[in-house]
């Protein structure tokens, strides 16, 4: 039986400052994460003791150093919010988190809320900026230029999944998701085969089909082994293949699918033999083809489309969801993946109310051929960034959504509450509750744990590796009757 | 909330332009598996409504080409040189 779905994104943004010749990547995130501001706030570390990102899902330790920052670098570089995210300097990136969700929809809710929260530190942050300067962010993953930044997806799973066989399962999955997953790219970067448009942001990055970085030689599985959570009951799988989507349904899609899927692995039921001889290859092959039509050679001897293989996938999962009641999210996940499944055969250009990278080809095509451009166009490369500037005003994508132009899958209001709540049925609501009311007396956050200092007494770090409990139903009562965070301590035993 | 493209190719909203052309074909389908005695009426009326949909279509991609030239960045081509992102993760 597959354990619950537990999920979250971690979202990197591009920054530049325009008209800024001493433009600095790192000091512009810090000004902007710390412009972010919220009431109440207390000055919190980020708890970097309970973290390796040098374990290897593969049962090793890479060696190698460390990151930790200084106490005062701590507090400039991290800001855990009351709805449960974290946000953050990473690199040379800001970078949202979302808080642990249970299902796909109020993943959207929570991504989506973050976009809201950097474009509002955004706003701030250009209030300090020197006159005619202008900061600006973009939910992308690439430059143009050779250079990318992530959207990680986590996912919690049964730590019993044997690793080769989630492995073998995902290659041909992720080597083809991007379909309905992906966000569209003009051009072709790290020196790949030049084409006009791509499917996917991401695709020409991955050198590799299984390791452990993320920054150099990308694989397609990132074998990054920090659960967050009991160690001996899970694992966190940490994927670094997918884009940054602007449409809410893709983001639906993109989180939605891959929970079933991941389910399916647990339960055993992919039991269709979909391995591809070269998936590094296949992966940017199906990327640099919008026509959908390339075939792909399978170590079985088959070849496939990107569209067959994913409907493999869809077939699979519908036969695992009739022996296998999923709750109303997954149910509704299904139903539109087989919709779009349906549409990329017959027609994909008909999927620009759904599909990011559909909808900015949409655009794009409509662009070239009204002003009679190339696909090398300065101008056309402007509208590939803007579809994912944050500004509301100024953004493609949000321009898109205020003429009602793409499918939403939850409301305004939704999005806005997800900025100052956090969802109520993970571990999540714990960490933001107890931000919310006890600022003063938190120490220090990671995803497990959350630490308190209480008066003269040493800080008390509580654990929390049930990604779980810590939920509304578990703790509201305990925190209600608890005034003060020693109330809380004390409280506990 | 789910949407379902039936056997027919038909859908539950017709707000976009893929929509509408959708719309139509569906329509033109509709259209082919009725009388037979009739067909060649049926198909001009048909066609007329193509070139109608097709007219929505352009209309529509007109105002969202007016929407785009009023928000696209001044400066694209030096805006693009200048994005340089270090590479992250």
């Amino acid at each position: 039986m597959a354990i619950p779905t537990v999920m979250g994104t971690e979202i990197e943004y591009g920054i530049i400052v325009k008209n800024d010749p001493d433009f600095d990547p790192i000091s512009s995130c810090v000004l902007l994460v710390n412009a972010y501001r919220e009431d109440p706030e207390g000055r919190i570390l980020w708890d970097y003791d309970q973290e390796n990102p040098l374990a290897d899902a593969r049962g090793f330790q890479v060696d190698g150093e460390k990151y930790t920052p200084n106490q005062q670098e701590n507090i400039a570089r991290n800001k855990t919010l009351i709805n449960g995210a974290r946000y953050y300097v990473d690199h040379a990136h800001p970078e949202y988190s979302s808080p642990e969700v249970t299902n796909a929809r109020d993943l959207v809710i929570h991504e989506k809320a973050g976009e809201r929260i950097v474009e509002v530190s955004r706003r701030e942050a250009n209030v300090l900026l020197p006159e005619g300067a202008t900061m600006l962010l973009h939910k992308n993953n690439s430059d143009q230029k050779g250079n990318s930044y992530g959207c990680h997806e986590n996912y919690l799973m049964d730590r019993r999944t044997s690793f080769k066989r989630i492995v073998e399962s995902l290659l041909p999955f992720f080597a083809t998701r991007q379909i309905y997953c992906g966000s569209g790219k003009v051009g072709s970067e790290n020196r790949n085969q030049p084409c006009d448009f791509q499917i996917s942001q991401r695709a020409d990055f991955f050198e590799t089909e299984v390791a452990l970085d993320t920054m150099v030689k990308r694989p397609i599985i990132n074998t990054r082994d920090e659960p967050h959570a009991d160690r001996e009951k899970y694992r966190r799988l940490h994927m670094i293949v997918g884009d940054s989507n602007m449409s809410e349904y893709t983001i639906y899609l993109r989180n939605g699918v891959t929970a079933i899927i991941l389910s399916m692995i647990e339960d055993g039921a992919i039991d269709r033999d979909l391995s591809l001889i070269n998936p590094v290859r296949a992966i940017k092959e199906v990327s640099h083809d919008p026509s959908l039509s390339r075939e792909m050679q399978l170590d079985n001897g088959k070849r496939m489309t990107a569209i067959e293989i994913q409907n493999e996938f869809l077939d699979m999962a519908l036969t695992y969801a009739a022996k296998n009641p999923l709750d109303a999210v997954s149910v509704d996940v299904l139903d539109k993946w087989q919709h779009v499944m349906q549409r990329l055969a017959d027609n994909p250009m008909d999927l620009a109310r759904e599909i990011d990278w559909v909808a900015k080809k949409h655009i794009l095509d409509g662009f070239i051929e009204r002003k009679g451009l190339e696909w090398d166009d300065a101008r056309v490369k402007m509208l590939d960034l803007q579809y994912h500037d944050t500004r509301p005003d100024k953004g493609l994508y949000y321009m898109l959504e205020r003429q009602g132009r793409v499918e939403r899958i939850c409301s305004d209001e939704e999005i806005n509450a997800a900025a100052h709540r956090p969802p109520d049925d993970t571990r999540a609501y714990f960490r933001g509750e107890c931000l919310r009311r006890y600022p003063g007396e938190v120490f220090g956050v990671n995803w497990d744990s959350i630490s308190f200092a209480v008066g003269e007494e040493p800080v008390r770090r509580i654990m929390m590796n049930e990604p779980l409990k810590g939920s509304r139903a578990y703790v509201e009562e305990l925190l209600d009757k608890s005034e003060s965070a020693s109330e809380l301590l004390a409280n506990m035993g | 909330m789910a949407r379902f493209i039936t056997k027919s190719g038909s859908r539950d909203q017709s707000q976009d332009s893929g929509a509408i052309w959708m719309a139509a074909s569906s329509e033109q389908k509709q259209k082919s598996k009725g009388g037979e005695d009739n067909s060649s009426d049926e198909s001009s009326e048909g066609g007329q409504k193509m070139a109608k949909k097709g007219e929505e279509l352009k209309e529509d991609m007109d105002s969202l080409m007016e929407e785009i030239d009023s928000v696209l960045e001044e400066n694209a081509e030096e805006f693009v040189k200048n994005y340089v992102q270090r590479g992250g993760e």
